[in-house]
């Protein structure tokens, strides 16, 4: 079945049997393996990826079902200027050490900011509660959110000084 | 893990997706958000021959109050639930539980409808629903029917819906004035099935109690509806000795297996206690 789905702001298309899960779709057809499979039963979140903006697990959705919307990956996150703050806030504070949920975590941040640019510490170990992590012990993934909150206030910040 | 071959059926409105279930009957399944589904396909649990994704049928996600309930779409998220103003103010037990429905994650997909149709006895909304007198709206070509939450899940993973049958909405009874109401939950960790979870709905009326529902959830072959319970307490003073003698009751009426979340004993012992505490905040809630 033919699909066409927004990756990362490209119009992409791809042949797809309806049983691929989005996962397989993305790392298979689209060629982006920055989406990890994990468990593949639900359970550790490493698959995230955002559809129309919310994070959702892609081993859990069929690739059919992403016909004419848009997904956003860990590719996706950086842009021409740079890393995104989430990204740069990961590799300052120690955010991960084998990386392997780190995509996951990151766009799971990333859409959080969008919501709530000033996160608890709570508010940011609920929202990654969906996200298992077996190396890092979460608190600096915390911190992580927690400095990139920081980045993108400052910005903003720096953004209306200058308007 | 892939899921067997399926042909897949999109469904753009009530009507198509009902004949495109008049055609195929038994051999086809609906996927909603397929948090349950998808997984059940993958471990081949599930391997229907037709797919129908009734995800973009329009006007089944929304959330209505009309007169005397609360019209739930069947494809309402659990974000959306745990969201809504109009559950947050009058609708406890719901507003108790949606927040704890598995992880954050899957709750921006999975659907109302589909947890109830899924009739997973771990599932966390049957619990609430039967705590609340709900129905569900079963839609078949022929015609409609409304249906008691109490009747619709008959069996672990069985409902009464018949193959030609597609659940739209869930309706759930305005609670009278002075209303309380608690979902408490034991998990091992977040997104984990419930060890234990006990919904509990209850009115006050002339400093007595007026109406009490009580279920049970992950203790029994399906959700389990407490109705001794919940009847010791109608017209009894909301004292501690009341919430005591009920919680006896309900974990009597509890029928929990030993796995590796804990012994049955174990189990039957947290029913008690979590009908207990979930009582009191209950009562303390529609005391005001």
């Amino acid at each position: 079945m033919e699909i066409s789905v927004t990756v990362n702001g490209g119009a992409r298309t791809a042949d797809v049997e309806p049983r691929m899960l989005l996962a397989h779709v993305i790392r298979e057809e689209f060629g982006l393996t920055g989406t990890h499979v994990g468990c593949d039963t639900t359970s550790c979140g490493a698959c995230t990826v955002l559809l129309d903006g919310s994070p959702v697990k892609s081993c859990t959705m069929f690739g059919v079902q992403a016909d004419g919307r848009e997904v956003t990956t860990v590719e996706g996150l950086a842009d021409a200027a740079g890393l995104h703050p989430v990204q740069a806030a990961f590799q300052e504070e120690h955010g991960l050490q084998c990386g392997f949920c780190t995509p996951g975590m990151m766009l799971v941040g990333s859409a959080l900011l969008e919501r709530n640019p000033d996160p608890s510490d709570d508010d940011i170990r609920w929202a990654i509660s969906g996200n298992l992590c077996r190396c890092t012990g979460y608190m600096n993934i915390v911190k992580a959110i927690q400095a990139a909150a920081k980045t993108k206030a400052e910005a903003a910040q720096a953004a209306a000084a200058s308007a | 893990m892939l899921p067997s071959r399926f042909d897949y059926h999109r469904a753009s409105s009530i009507d198509e997706a009902l004949s495109i279930l008049d055609q195929y009957g038994e051999d086809a399944k609906v996927l909603a958000g397929g948090q349950s589904l998808i997984p059940l396909m993958k471990l081949r649990f599930a391997a229907p021959a037709h797919l129908i994704d009734i995800n973009p049928i329009s006007g089944l996600d929304s959330i209505e109050e009309r007169d005397g309930y609360l019209a739930i779409g069947a494809l309402v998220r659990h974000h959306q639930l745990a969201s809504s103003e109009p559950i947050a103010k009058g609708y406890p037990t719901l507003a108790a539980a949606a927040p704890q429905i598995a992880d954050p994650i899957v709750r921006n997909l999975g659907t109302t409808g589909g947890s109830l149709a899924h009739a997973d006895p771990a599932g966390d909304l049957g619990s609430v629903m039967l705590s609340m007198g709900a129905s569900v709206l079963l839609r078949s070509s022929a015609g409609e029917r409304v249906v008691p939450i109490g009747e619709f899940l008959v069996d672990t993973f069985t409902t009464s819906i018949t193959p030609n049958e597609l659940l739209t909405e869930i309706r759930v009874p305005t609670p009278p004035p002075r209303s309380g109401g608690t979902y408490l939950k034991l998990e091992r960790k977040v997104g984990d099935f419930a060890t234990v979870a006990v919904a509990v709905t209850l009115s006050l009326e002339d400093g007595a109690v007026g109406g009490a529902g009580i279920a049970l959830t992950g203790v029994g072959l399906k959700n389990i509806e407490a109705a001794e319970a919940a009847a010791s307490l109608r017209g009894a003073a909301p004292t501690d000795e009341a919430f005591a003698e009920a919680g006896h009751l309900a974990a009597a009426a509890s029928n929990p297996v030993s796995d590796v979340r804990g012994t049955d004993t174990y189990k039957r012992h947290m029913v008690e206690v979590y009908t207990r505490r979930g009582l009191a905040t209950a009562s303390a809630m529609a005391a005001g």
